[in-house]
């Protein structure tokens, strides 16, 4: 790469940046905007209703709302961009804490449900782009639209009913069996908070296999979604990728058919792939929020929508900035392996 | 048999009758796709459901009878059988197909109307204009629709006109993409300049001659996406943030069912297949549409 590459490169990393910052404090002003137009108070649901007028006026300076809006906002701002949430109204714990604790149950559940997606959706969305209008091709289609039209909490209830309560191929709510909580609290070091990982870091492959257990069938349904998704992209990218000219050349030259779909049209098809994984990624954390309520899945869906229930606001916004973070990050790095992968890109 | 001829006319004599044609010539293209024809049908059953409930239902959806509590489908007088409440379920979903509906026409009549002006406008005027528009339209599309829709429902209060409004203000930004691009692609032509000399002013520009433009892309995403609004409708009433009950609201119904899932599944699973099978017939017919109605895919 040569120094002028390198700059333009910096610069363009550095642009990328500017807008993820400008994009960030934007979704902060749509959350903060959503908790001052609240109609509960927030210093009453600390306090309660029968606090004085002197502990109430003290707690709006401690929490800033005797100061104009955009001070109140600039506060907000620095705090989030800290790793600062504000307090749960419910537990009187630090938001951000409390999510760190929850967040590793939905990435461990959204990314085996993406590797899913990805083993199934690719290979298939391919074969249906090298046989275009077959019974192959219809039935790819139908499949991917059905996943597409499915009401995610719904399949994981009737998921549940089949698999788990006439079936008993798979094991129920929650992450593992209680006797083995008890013991995976007690024995296991939580590296990561991902059980799976965790449980095989420490070699325990009894309460490996417990976990998986539980958590096969809610990520197959997830995957299942973002195979819908992936596939159908796959197909059309592929499908693009056949039609261009280097492709009848490599099969002119009488290259196996194999490896023209595989090696030559594959390598050009990855790159607008990548972004449409990192997409079905992060919408995979939002379809988590209903399927984690379904199978008592103790994970950031879990917390937001508890949290709702009781109205506690910091919380819910606390998960809703989280989420929308997540989301800006994953397209910033999907951004950024274009470029790695397309050398045309830069 | 003149018609047929009228609309085939090689040489319309009006515009109104080159539309005609047209449009039955992307009808002929429509039937032809077997899965976007079986959309079309369930689309049409589900609007004659909607319109002939009160006549179809063999029962009232809201009145309870304890007694009858629980009858598993095909049971006498009630083919879908009863919930927890003794309702028969299959009045209960013939009566939730106007609450879908209702739904997915508010949204689909003020989302899509409010990406078309902001993406127009942004990409006739260019500028700062465009540059403040499209920074919020990248932040509204940094949000999970259904993550934002909940924090919205959750400061609104539960209910069909909130869920529809927090869908609506979560499902505008593509819109505005849409009609963007496309605002871009054809503000240089000569027509637009020629519009311009006649001392047409911007807002005339826009409405009479882009807005028009940007028509056909905006009604191919709408069909796609009122599957989507069907399912985070029911998402909202699964988790108790949509229409309220006693109305019969398919999530909410799926919602209450959940209780009784492993002895009397059927209380969840009818109306979620109501939910699969609407949405599914949306996702037909838009993608068939697509097919016939986008210009880039027409030639294949």
């Amino acid at each position: 790469m040569t120094s002028d590459r390198m700059t333009s490169t910096v610069r363009q990393i550095g642009g990328t940046a500017l807008t993820l910052l400008v994009t960030f404090i934007g979704l902060l002003a749509v959350t903060f905007i959503i908790s001052r137009v609240v109609p509960i108070d927030p210093v009453s649901s600390i306090l309660g209703d029968r606090a004085s007028a002197a502990q109430i006026a003290e707690a709006r300076e401690r929490l800033g709302l005797d100061q104009p809006m955009w001070q109140q906002f600039w506060i907000y701002v620095t705090q989030a961009l800290q790793g600062d949430l504000g307090l749960s109204v419910r537990t009187r714990e630090p938001v951000a804490a409390e999510i760190a604790r929850y967040f590793p149950a939905t990435l461990e559940l959204a990314t085996l449900a993406t590797i899913l997606g990805v083993v199934v959706g690719v290979p298939a969305g391919v074969l249906a782009a090298t046989k275009p209008g077959s019974l192959y091709d219809q039935i790819v289609r139908l499949i991917g639209l059905m996943g597409y039209s499915m009401p995610v909490f719904w399949l994981g209830l009737i998921g549940l009913l089949v698999f788990y309560g006439q079936l008993g191929w798979v094991s129920g709510p929650g992450r593992l069996d209680a006797s083995f909580q008890m013991m995976f609290e007690f024995e296991v070091t939580p590296l990561t908070g991902m059980i799976l990982v965790d449980t095989a870091l420490a070699g325990r492959w009894d309460m490996f296999a417990n976990a998986f257990s539980h958590i096969i069938l809610p990520a197959s349904l997830l995957g299942y979604i973002s195979m819908a998704y992936i596939s159908r992209m796959t197909r059309s990218f592929m499908m693009n990728e056949l039609g261009q000219e280097y492709i009848t050349t490599a099969r002119v030259k009488g290259m196996p058919e194999r490896r023209v779909v595989w090696v030559h049209a594959m390598r050009n098809v990855m790159v607008p792939l990548i972004t449409v994984v990192a997409l079905s990624y992060a919408s995979l954390l939002e379809g988590a929020v209903l399927t984690e309520t379904i199978f008592a899945w103790p994970g950031l869906g879990s917390y937001i929508t508890d949290a709702l229930l009781v109205a506690d606001m910091p919380a819910v916004l606390g998960g809703t900035v989280v989420v929308g973070a997540v989301f800006i990050g994953l397209n910033m790095l999907s951004d950024l392996l274009y470029r790695l992968v397309d050398p045309r890109a830069l | 048999m003149r018609t047929m001829d009228w609309l085939r006319d090689q040489n319309p004599t009006s515009r109104a009758q080159a539309r005609a044609g047209q449009a039955y010539l992307n009808w002929l293209r429509l039937r032809r796709n077997p899965l976007a024809m079986a959309g079309l049908l369930i689309t049409v059953i589900l609007l004659l459901v909607a319109l002939l409930a009160p006549w179809l239902a063999p029962h009232d959806p809201i009145a309870q009878d304890l007694s009858q509590r629980l009858l598993p489908p095909l049971s006498p007088g009630y083919p879908m059988g009863t919930d927890e409440f003794g309702r028969d379920i299959l009045s209960r979903i013939l009566f939730g197909s106007r609450i879908t509906l209702y739904i997915v026409l508010l949204v689909v009549l003020t989302a899509p109307v409010a990406g078309l002006f902001i993406g127009t406008v942004a990409g006739y005027f260019g500028g700062w204009v465009d540059a403040v528009l499209m920074r919020i339209t990248d932040i509204f599309l940094a949000f999970p629709k259904l993550i934002l829709a909940l924090a919205l429902v959750a400061v609104l209060g539960p209910g069909m006109v909130n869920a529809v409004l927090a869908i609506a203000l979560t499902s505008w930004p593509p819109y505005a993409r849409v009609a963007r691009a496309e605002t871009l692609t054809v503000r240089n032509s000569d027509y637009i300049a020629a519009v311009k000399l006649q001392g047409a002013g911007g807002g005339r520009v826009i409405w009479g001659h882009i807005m028009p433009m940007c028509l056909p892309s905006v009604i191919i995403r709408v069909t796609l996406d009122m599957a989507g609004v069907i399912l985070t409708a029911a998402g909202l009433g699964f988790l108790g943030l949509g229409v309220q009950p006693p109305l019969p609201e398919w999530g909410a119904m799926i919602s209450s069912g959940r209780k009784y899932l492993f002895e009397q599944w059927w209380v969840a699973t009818m109306p979620g297949l109501a939910i699969f099978i609407v949405s599914l017939g949306f996702n037909l017919l838009g993608d068939g549409l697509r097919d016939v109605l986008d210009p880039r895919s027409a030639g294949k």
